[in-house]
């Protein structure tokens, strides 16, 4: 009789107080995770509250006169960005100009022309490239590419194309034109691997058909790849030119520390983010100190909106596709 | 007759044959484009190894700088201080990486996990130097530099490589294998911890390796946290220590060629390792996620 009693209390309470271990499990488990969460979010905002935090006094100083203003005088307590934007408008611009093209020809090549076996050996190489250290390719960039665009390519450009204000001037070892390769090949990894994922998603039967009424290869290419990936390809030059602006590193190694507007790309020159790593241990007062990281504020405002530009036109389109078949 | 033969004519016409000519040119140079890019790897492999390997010896490991006008010497300093901020900078980035993946794939409301992928995305587009600059006014200022505070900063960079790594493999994880879990009466953290992180386990730990190597290779975010240090060799990280990017930074920037040479061999130290991990951690991750995928 007891043992039945017994068996009737005991045996709901062994169930009863696993479902209280469980309930507590899931609960801190999605606490936990949602904490983390949270923290990222409050990570983004706390990054750009506090930019502007140590930039404050250089603001209220200058106010937005300072992104229009040229020179960078310590002693006299003068400085502006406009030197700077304009040097990163140049490069980045420039190395887009060239890497947008080479990208998309690689991700094609890489997503309809190279043979089967290869595809994803050369696939690797070419992201491998965008593995390289940033301050390893500024190192080859001045020992290497430097001295080639001073020596060789610099003077060839001058001499067929002087007439050009681009080419104007005397090449030299460091400048604006070796930051534009760097960059062109620090973007080029990037943006072509994106390219070739795009690429890869446009429905075979749609190439198909235009191969079998008769296109050529190209023509199909043309007619039916590149417009159906379009807004796709625009975001990844997008994200490409986002990367461009952002490189401190390796384009501070090459680009000569340079001032002054200059339509000549062999003139040396500095960007935002440069001027940035090449002050890092040079500002004494707080002032100067402020004033460098209004630069980075304006280097922050220009990424954020580059990133955000390009994050919701890919999700746009994601969201098209999905919808739309 | 004659006219049939010419309209049914197997013979290419101009137009076809210029059609042709367009669409062989354009093969082409999709084809050089591809092989410029991988060229240029070459180059930039080639040309660290060749200047790198030969400045390489046992004094280079095991010792720290010569002083001035001295020969000789080695980088012992910057090798110890980089694998001190890259691990502490792994410990801190990869489990949190790791519950914000767990919270987007697992819990948040379709709504709130599209957020918090934005946001992710947008940290990880950050530039680096921005980065630095954050947690030099964060941590650095009134109370000087430190090893890390470098991690804290690789630390932002890691985060969203790993998350997004994890999300990625979590994505394909069967639903089946969740339900099957949770048919059979286990809770939901049960499902989680001991069914869906085991199968990720491969993804999760490549990814890990992808964003060390890539954190590894950083400047620009330990200018401002970890660059002014001793010439001594310490594995304390509340001291500010040498790292080997910035090492290569400073070096590439003196006009010494004996600088340049220890740049070159510090290069080829740094590139090798992260072109092994990566490419090992890539190899490894596409045939992990061809066994998940079936």
């Amino acid at each position: 009789m007891s043992a039945r009693v017994d068996a009737v209390t005991s045996t709901p309470a062994l169930p009863s107080r696993r479902r209280l271990g469980d309930r507590f499990g899931d609960v801190v488990l999605h606490v936990l995770t949602g904490a983390a969460a949270a923290a990222a979010v409050a990570l983004l905002i706390a990054i750009g509250w506090k930019i502007f935090d140590i930039a404050h006094p250089a603001i209220s100083k200058f106010g937005l006169a300072f992104i229009t203003r040229q020179g960078w005088d310590a002693t006299h307590i003068r400085f502006g960005a406009l030197d700077l934007i304009w040097g990163t408008a140049v490069t980045s611009f420039l190395a887009l100009l060239i890497a947008a093209p080479l990208s998309i020809a690689i991700g094609l090549y890489l997503s309809e022309l190279a043979p089967r076996g290869a595809r994803t050996v050369i696939a690797s190489l070419v992201e491998l490239l965008a593995a390289i250290p940033s301050v390893v390719l500024g190192l080859w960039g001045i020992l290497v590419l430097g001295p080639f665009v001073g020596k060789d390519l610099g003077p060839w450009l001058h001499r067929y194309l002087g007439f050009i204000p681009l080419f104007d001037g005397t090449p030299q070892n460091a400048g604006i034109l070796v930051a534009v390769l760097v960059l062109t090949i620090m973007i080029v990894p990037i943006t072509s691997s994106i390219c070739r994922e795009l690429f890869l998603e446009v429905p075979a039967e749609l190439e198909q058909g235009a191969l079998a009424l008769g296109a050529t290869r190209w023509e199909m290419v043309r007619g039916v790849i590149l417009p159906y990936t379009r807004t796709g390809v625009g975001a990844a030059v997008i994200l490409g030119f986002g990367r461009a602006v952002g490189e401190a590193i390796a384009v501070t190694q090459v680009i000569g520390a340079g001032y002054g507007i200059h339509w000549s790309l062999f003139a040396t020159g500095d960007t935002l983010a440069s001027k940035l790593a090449e002050q890092y241990d040079s500002a004494t007062t707080k002032i100067q100190t402020a004033s460098l990281v209004y630069l980075a504020a304006i280097l922050l405002v220009i990424s954020l909106l580059v990133n955000l530009a390009a994050q919701l036109i890919v999700r746009r389109f994601a969201h098209q596709r999905t919808g739309g078949s | 007759m004659a006219v049939d033969a010419a309209r049914f004519s197997l013979t290419p016409s101009p137009r076809t044959r210029r059609r042709k000519l367009v669409n062989l040119l354009m093969q082409a140079l999709a084809t050089i484009a591809a092989l410029a890019a991988v060229a240029v790897l070459a180059v930039v492999i080639i040309s660290v190894a060749r200047r790198g390997a030969t400045a390489l010896n046992w004094d280079f490991f095991t010792k720290t700088a010569a002083t001035f006008g001295q020969s000789g010497g080695g980088v012992a300093n910057a090798l110890v201080g980089s694998l001190v901020i890259v691990a502490i900078a792994t410990v801190m980035a990869v489990p949190v990486g790791i519950l914000v993946a767990l919270y987007v794939s697992e819990f948040a409301p379709p709504r709130i996990a599209d957020f918090v992928r934005l946001v992710l995305d947008v940290l990880n587009g950050l530039p680096s130097i921005i980065i630095g600059i954050f947690v030099f006014g964060l941590l650095v200022v009134g109370s000087g530099q430190a090893a890390w505070k470098g991690s804290f900063a690789l630390a932002i960079i890691m985060l969203p490589l790993v998350a997004r790594a994890t999300q990625e493999v979590l994505a394909l994880v069967p639903t089946t294998l969740r339900e099957g879990a949770l048919a059979l009466g286990a809770s939901r953290w049960r499902t989680v911890v001991g069914v869906v992180l085991p199968t990720t386990l491969g993804g999760i730990l490549t990814g890990t390796v992808l964003a060390v190597a890539r954190a590894a290779g950083e400047t620009a975010p330990l200018l401002f946290t970890t660059s002014i240090a001793a010439n001594t060799v310490t594995w304390d990280p509340r001291q500010p220590v040498l790292s080997i990017p910035y090492d290569i930074f400073v070096l590439s920037e003196s006009a010494d060629p004996a600088d340049h040479a220890r740049a070159w061999a510090l290069g080829f130290v740094l590139i090798s390792f992260v072109l092994v991990t990566s490419l090992t951690a890539r190899l490894l991750l596409v045939r992990y996620r061809k066994r998940l995928e079936g």
